[in-house]
């Protein structure tokens, strides 16, 4: 059985590996994009940072890895899937056959529709050669532009501030991490970055881009305008599909996927940020996070290998640290109708948790300043546990997560 | 077959021996906040209850780290922090649904219990049997393993 994965990243070497492990004999070919190691974007803030090597952000660390398992890694962009030939076109021209196809190619940037994105020293912060783009501009003094705080935006302004750059941070929506927080907890880290020199400029568009001298000038709606040596765009990713636009394959938003992973042509899975799947509590849709990513290609690679397993659905969960300010956020955050929410705040000392109720059962949870035992959240959610008489304690003292987790966990 | 931290609630007086016996081995003080075991107290019922990692075989926090820095000890199957792989990025405090994975803001890395390499701090220290190295298969310790294999569809078709 010849097994192709599309994509180097965290789902397509998961799925490797596990389709390793469950069957010594498959041959096993991953096509990575870029010409790099497998690497994790995640590592690269830290990267930015100074406080690792490029080798600090590969997903596996002995030389031999992929070797020793027998796993062979082409360096290779895929334009194509054919699957009345069970096959993929390369940007070569080469084609690769296969019995059973990943499609785990992750997601791109997306570009505001702004004119002059496409200058000189406007770099998105999504790929290895996107990182070493920024630290090439991002010297002590330069004047940097952010546009976007949403997570990426956000997880990168430490190395930013650590390169001592002088940072602008544009965001269109009326707060900070729009998608993953609240009003009260984007509040609470725009003040942060404020308090920390950072001028935000929240519900302001920038509407183009020139070259100016050696610099760059930006448009901005609101005003005023702003000048820049270097400007990050940070405004949010999409599933990778442009390949499969002739494939015939099922495309919502991302790649359709049953709880098995499969796509709707027969042969052909999808995971990680490229795939739209099942969720938790029943619907569908996208989620370009790392456990996601993980999951989903462990349990492809299940599928693909012949042994059934269904996914118990992909749940929303983020950790950002916005220079040294720690939040989280998990399920459904925002809550839905009819339901409770439970909240404590402590806005000087920037800690917040928020809960969120359907019936008796914990949905979603944001907390703001603590880190201890957040897992906790994640576990009573997914697990749709009865909260039973500790619900009501929770509405009254939403920190006492963890408490009640044990109190559940031992019934 | 590996031992296993095995923790039993009905045993536990609260002293929280175990959480300074756990900072002293790893931090080289006594202070219980950077203990990697907890003692989480229910007043209302007079009940303590201890809780750390049960080093679980589908290990969550193992698969979602991104740069391989949760690694296992092949002689204790502990689940370890790497620490010069670590760059603090938080993901497996927010995967592991046991919530066992907890941030150090001082080192910037996260920290978990590893057992202490096979001979672990926190039941040397206790003093009324509520925290026991032991074979594996204890029931109250594989209670919480069931949980995990409840929820992780891959773990029961392995």
């Amino acid at each position: 059985m010849k097994h192709v994965i599309v994509g180097a990243g965290p789902a397509g070497v998961l799925a490797a590996e596990t389709i390793r492990s469950l069957d010594k004999h498959a041959d096993i070919v991953l096509v990575g994009g870029e010409p790099e190691p497998a690497y994790s974007r995640m590592a690269i803030p830290y990267l930015l940072a100074g406080q690792i090597a490029e080798e600090g952000t590969w997903l596996r660390h002995a030389p031999d890895h992929f070797d020793r398992l027998g796993i062979a890694r082409r360096a290779a962009r895929v334009t194509a899937l054919r699957p009345t030939d069970r096959s993929v076109t390369l940007d070569g021209g080469t084609e690769i056959s296969y019995d059973r196809l990943l499609i785990a190619s992750g997601s791109v940037p997306v570009d505001p529709p702004v004119p002059g994105l496409d200058l000189p020293g406007v770099h998105h912060c999504w790929t290895l050669a996107d990182a070493r783009g920024i630290m090439e501009l991002a010297r002590p003094g330069a004047r940097v532009v952010l546009m976007g705080a949403g997570f990426i935006g956000c997880i990168i302004m430490e190395a930013l501030v650590a390169r001592k750059v002088r940072l602008t941070v544009v965001e269109a929506e009326d707060r900070m991490v729009p998608r993953m927080m609240d009003q009260t907890a984007g509040g609470l880290i725009k003040r942060w970055c404020v308090e920390q020199g950072i001028e935000v400029r929240t519900s302001t568009r920038i509407s183009s881009v020139q070259k100016s001298g050696e610099g760059l000038h930006l448009e901005c709606e609101p005003g005023p305008s702003l000048q820049a040596d270097l400007v990050v765009v940070a405004t949010g990713v999409r599933p990778a599909t442009d390949f499969l636009a002739d494939s015939g394959i099922g495309l919502g938003k991302g790649i359709l996927v049953d709880a098995h992973q499969r796509s709707t042509i027969e042969g052909v899975f999808a995971a990680g940020d490229v795939c739209e799947g099942v969720d938790w509590d029943g619907g569908h849709g996208i989620h370009a996070i790392q456990p996601v990513a993980v999951e989903t290609g462990r349990v492809a690679a299940h599928n693909m290998v012949g042994r059934e397993v269904a996914y118990g659905g992909a749940m929303d969960m983020n950790v950002l640290d916005t220079l040294g300010l720690i939040a989280s956020s998990y399920g459904r955050w925002q809550g839905v109708p009819d339901g409770d929410t439970a909240a404590l705040l402590d806005e000087s000392a920037y800690r917040y948790v928020k809960l969120q109720f359907q019936g008796d059962r914990l949905i979603g949870a944001i907390t703001l300043g603590l880190t201890d035992h957040i897992g906790a959240l994640r576990g009573l959610i997914e697990s749709r546990r009865s909260l039973g008489e500790w619900k009501s304690r929770l509405l009254a003292d939403p920190a006492r997560f963890m408490e009640a987790w044990l109190a559940t966990l031992g019934k | 077959m590996y031992r296993s931290l095995t923790l039993d609630p009905e045993k536990c007086t609260g002293c929280l021996q175990c959480e300074m016996a756990c900072s002293w081995e790893y931090e080289g003080h006594f202070n219980p906040a950077h203990s990697r075991i907890k003692i989480f107290a229910f007043h209302q019922e007079g009940r303590f209850v201890p809780y750390t990692c049960t080093q679980c075989a589908d290990a969550w926090c193992k698969n979602a780290c991104p740069v391989e820095a949760i690694q296992i000890n092949a002689e204790t199957g502990a689940k370890e922090v790497v620490e010069n792989l670590c760059v603090g990025c938080k993901v497996c405090t927010i995967a592991c649904p046991f919530g066992t994975v907890n941030y150090d803001h001082a080192r910037g890395k996260v920290m978990k219990c590893d057992l202490c390499g096979g001979d672990p701090a926190c039941a040397r220290a206790c003093p009324t049997g509520a925290i026991t190295f032991v074979d594996g298969d204890w029931p109250g310790y594989e209670k919480m393993r069931q949980w995990a294999e409840r929820t992780d569809n891959l773990a029961s078709a392995q």
